[in-house]
Parts: C-alpha cells; structure tokens; sequence
C-alpha cells in the first residue's frame, strides 16, 4: 500500500490546526507547551513528506528534509526544557501553572 | 567516504567564522572560571569584554563582503549585511555586560551565567545575520530565542522575573514553531532550504495559482516570527510585561539585539525571497504578493498601538516597552519603503537606536540602584539630586522623540524621506503624528526631572563607572546628530 504526500500534509495540517487551537485555548502553561510540541512536530512531518515525495532540485541533497527534522526535534527538546525549568520556578513560588495566575506584570 | 574538495572548501571557510569560534571559546573559558574563581565580578567582565573585542578582530583580516562569497557548505554568506550587524551585536552585547556589571539587578551568584548567556545570545545573532540556509536561519534564529528566555529570567528569587520569562517562552516558542511552519511549507515549494535557489522556484511558483496560495501562507507565517522578534503588532503583547519584569540591564539587550536581528532578517529573507530585482535602487514585490501593503498596516498599528499605550503609563520600564514597540513600527516603515533608500534608513535607525536606547535603559538602571525605584514618581526633581545622569536621560529622551540636533533625528529623516520617495503618504503623516504624541509622554518625563520638586535632598550615589558608560553612549547619540555622514557612507555602501 502506498501513500501521496496529500496523505501526509492533511496529517501535518490537522498537527498544526490541534497545536494552534491548544495553545490558544490552554490556560495550564503545560498544556500550552504541548500545543506547542504539536505545531513544531507538524512542521517535522511536512519536512520529511516533502523531502521524500518532491524531486530535489540540483543543489539540495536527498535528505535535507529529514536532517532538518532531526534538528527541529532536538532543539524543541532544548526549548521545553528551558520552560519546564521556568514553569518549575514559577510553581515553587506561586503553588499554580495556570497561565491566567500571574497577574503581577499589568497595564 | 567524504570527498577531499568537501573538507578543503570548508576548511577555507573556516576563517569567516572566527568570530564566532573565539565568542564560543571565550564562553568555555568563562565556564571554567566560573567553577574556579566564582563571584569575582570584575573577573568575568573583563573576560567577556576581551572576548568580544578579539571576535571582532579577524573581521579586519578577511577579504572584502561581496554578495556571492558563501562559505561552509553555502550556510552562510559574507556580504555587507553580514559584515555590518556582526560588529553591532558585538558593540550591544558589549555594552550590555558593562551595564549589568555596574548594575545590583544581577547578584553575585548568577553575574557569572548571565554574562555567558549574554556571550552565546551574541553568537546567535551573529549566526543569524550571516545565514543564507533555511536550516541555519532556524538554529540561529533559535539559539537566540531560547537564551534569551533564560536571561529574562535570571532573577530566581523574583516572581516577576519568572512570569515575564514564562510568557516569552510561551509567546517566543508559539511563534517561532508558527515560522517554522512557514519554512517547511517553502521547502516544499522550492525542494530546496537555500534561499537563492528558493527565490528562484518562488519566482516560478507566483505564476502558479495553486502554488501562490501557499506562498501567501508561508509569508504569513514568516511574519509571526520575525513581528514577535521585532515586538510589532500584533505580536507585540509580551513586550511591556517581559521588558518589565526581565533585570534592566536584559531588557536593555532585548530591546536592541533580538529586534535589530528581526530587521536584518526581514532584509534577509524577505527582500531576496519575495522582490524581484533591484533596479535603480527600487524593488517590486513579487506579483499577486503584496506584502508591503500589509506590512504598511501594520507599520501603522504597531506605532499608534505603541504611543497611546505609553501615554498611561507611569513605570518608567514599561513606558519605555511601549516607546520600543513604537520605534519598530517606524523601522518597519523603511522595510515597507522598498528601496535600498529604505534599507539603508532602517541600518541607521538600528544604529542609532542602539545607542540611545540603551543609553535610556542604563539610566533607568542607575537611578534604581542608586536608591530609587522605576516608577516616574521617583524622578521627581532628580535634577538637582543626580545632574548629570538627568541631562543625560533628557538627551537620549529627545534623541528617541527625534529633536534635532541629536541622532534619533537624523534616523528619523532618513526613515520619512524613504516611505515619501516611495510615494506612502499616509505612513508619513501617521508616523509625523505619532512623533506628536510620543512628544507627551517623553516629555513627561523630563518634566518630572527637572520642573518638579525633589522627594528629597541627598545627592544620588551614582559611580564613577556608571558615569563613563553613560558617557560613551552619549558621545555617538549626540556625535551623530551633528556628524553623521561617516556612518550614512558606510550604510549607503551596503544597499
């Protein structure tokens, strides 16, 4: 059985559409990392449908679209661990993630 | 097997990167002083500092920028946008460790990470300005984004510090997820992540109707990133909470590094990707691809937005938030211009703003450590108690309103004679009438500085240290309002 990268990009597009719609409707600032995790991992499926389906053009090596994926996933690894360090320090002092909490920063 | 031509062309590339090998090598060095020698400030300082210089070094030795010298397997190229921003980051990052050395906002304990994360920032928008690869431009892109995430929450004791972090990391990695979309919908197009050969295919694609759908989508997206880095509307909301809650001296750096590397890569994405061709100077958008028009609005929007906002507030951090956001809307107004005029007015601007922005921001710092606090309140009649520090403040004010004779203005007339060549009118006038208004809440200011009555009396302890960094940024704000030909040279080289 074979796929067509349509097959793929409705997979990444629908990714993208949960992320979008998780961060903007979370208010657990986990809950809006994994929106976030959502939106970059659709981005990392369209770089592997595409490199793999489309005729690279003469300059592009076969496998740019799957390396760029490998750096997507590390540097998504880099960036929650930044923001569950944050959200670690925050919780410590407050007793709360709930984005809507922090109120301090206004006007 | 990698073939031998392979490891020689990048060897030879190798020397265009020096800078960047000895920022990294200096912030491994300072990674070991910091287990060996902590909280020994002056130590680190130091360190940076010559860190910082001997990166710019190299920069003298190589060959000159020429449009098409890439290197390192084509990630990177050494044009004059390079060759330009790298020594503007260096000089901003410089400034910013000076500032958070002289400044009580960073303890001790931290000084040591935060200079080291000041050092890889750096380097990240050193990388960014010189990419020419999709991929590198996300690495960059994000080795910048990430630690400055942290930088804004260095403060580990401070509830503010940490909420200001959180909502730029959340906002910062929302957007920058958004533009990377926008990447991976242009490979696709292209089959390609270098940018020259992704302006041809785009080229070809605007003809296609089908392909022209998703090339508006990907600019779309584009922009989420790059106007959350440049704080515009409408990614402009985190701006005033994050300036306000991050320590002085890291607010001064995000309000001049992260948003000058915004600009410089509108000018790197933007102009190659989606114009067609310089001819006398003026670009024409690709057709059907009218994104100055919406960039314009948005010029528009982000500087009312920032102006009126500013006029209610009475933190002197947060007012300066708004001013900031205020001053992207008027740099875009030289994107939006699409000409080389308007390029080089935004390099001015970007220049001169440095200086004057963080000459307000180290103000602010100064008077806050010297026993007063952020609030406007508290610089009643600081006139008589810190004199110099408040003639200081006052100049770099005006020079961000635009009055002649200091530089703002003259970055200011360069950005105005851009968008009225292009024939904008109405930009014009909307910018003119918001410089009227940010009139109000500068002047504010200075009016509480100097007309009104001290809350007290005692001088302000201000050090002598304090004194020459704020003198050497007074020398460029004031220099370049009167002299400003070298740099209009320099600039008017590039485009």
């Amino acid at each position: 059985m074979s796929y067509s990268l349509q097959s793929f990009l409705i997979v990444s597009s629908l990714l993208f559409c949960l992320g979008m719609f998780t961060v903007l409707t979370r208010r657990n600032a986990i809950g809006v990392l994994m929106g976030i995790e959502l939106i970059l991992n659709g981005a990392g499926l369209n770089f592997v449908a595409f490199s793999r389906f489309l005729q690279p053009s003469q300059t592009a090596s076969l496998l740019s679209g799957q390396i760029f994926t490998l750096f997507i996933i590390a540097i998504a690894a880099a960036e929650v661990a930044v923001a569950l360090a944050i959200v670690l320090v925050l919780y410590s002092q407050m007793k709360t993630i709930d984005v809507e909490d922090f109120k301090e920063l206004r006007g | 097997m990698i073939p031998k031509a392979f490891i020689l062309s990048n060897l030879q590339g190798l020397p265009f990167v020096s800078p960047e090998i000895i920022l990294t090598a200096t912030i491994i060095l300072l990674l070991v002083v910091g287990v060996v020698l902590p909280r020994y400030r002056l130590v680190f300082t130091v360190l940076a500092l010559l860190g910082l210089i001997g990166s710019l070094l190299p920069l003298w030795k190589l060959p000159p920028p020429q449009p098409n010298l890439t290197y390192l397997s084509g990630l990177f190229v050494w044009d004059w946008l390079t060759f330009f921003f790298k020594p503007f980051f260096v000089v901003a990052g410089g400034f910013v460790i000076l500032m958070t050395q002289a400044s009580g906002d960073i303890d001790n304990v931290e000084y040591s990470e935060c200079t080291i994360l000041v050092l890889a920032v750096t380097m990240g928008m050193m990388l960014l300005v010189a990419s020419k690869d999709l991929l590198m431009i996300f690495l960059a892109f994000e080795t910048m984004g990430i630690l400055s995430y942290l930088l804004v929450g260095m403060r580990a004791g401070d509830v503010r510090s940490g909420e200001a972090a959180l909502k730029y990391v959340l906002y910062g990695a929302f957007t920058s997820g958004t533009m990377l979309f926008g990447f991976s919908l242009l490979f696709g197009l292209a089959g390609s992540t270098d940018l020259m050969e992704i302006s041809r295919q785009v080229v070809a694609a605007s003809q296609n109707s089908q392909d022209k759908i998703l090339l508006i989508v990907a600019v779309l997206f584009f922009l989420a990133g790059l106007l959350f880095k440049t704080a515009s509307f409408p990614f402009h909301f985190w701006c005033p909470d994050v300036y306000e809650g991050a320590p002085t001296p890291i607010t001064a750096f995000l309000s001049v590094g992260p948003k000058a590397a915004g600009f410089a890569l509108f000018i790197r994405l933007f102009y190659p990707l989606f114009t067609t061709g310089a001819q006398g100077g003026m670009y024409e958008s690709i057709s059907g691809l009218d994104w100055p028009s919406i960039l314009a609005l948005v010029s528009a929007l982000t500087m009312t937005l920032g102006n009126v906002a500013a006029i209610h507030q009475n933190n002197l951090k947060r007012l300066l938030a708004y001013s900031s956001i205020a001053h992207a809307g008027y740099l875009l107004m030289g994107i939006v211009a699409l000409s080389d005029l308007g390029l080089r007015a935004v390099t001015f601007y970007l220049v001169v703003y440095l200086f004057m922005n963080l000459g307000a921001f180290g103000v602010v710092a100064m008077v806050a450590n010297g026993g007063g606090s952020e609030e406007i309140d508290s610089y009643r009649g600081l006139g008589s108690r810190a004199p110099y520090v408040c003639v200081a403040m006052a100049i770099f004010l005006f020079s961000l309103i635009g009055l002649p004779p200091f530089a703002g203005f003259v970055g200011k007339i360069y950005l105005f004679a851009a968008v009225i060549y292009k024939k904008i009118y109405w930009l014009a006038v909307v910018a003119a009438l918001n410089t009227v208004v940010s009139l109000y809440y500068y002047l504010r200011v200075v009016k509480a500085m100097f007309l009104e009555k001290p809350i007290e009396e005692s001088q302000m302890q201000i050090s002598l240290g304090s004194h020459a960094l704020l003198l050497a940024l007074l020398i460029p704000t004031l220099g370049l309002g009167i002299y400003w030909q070298p740099l209009a040279k320099v600039v008017s080289g590039m485009f």
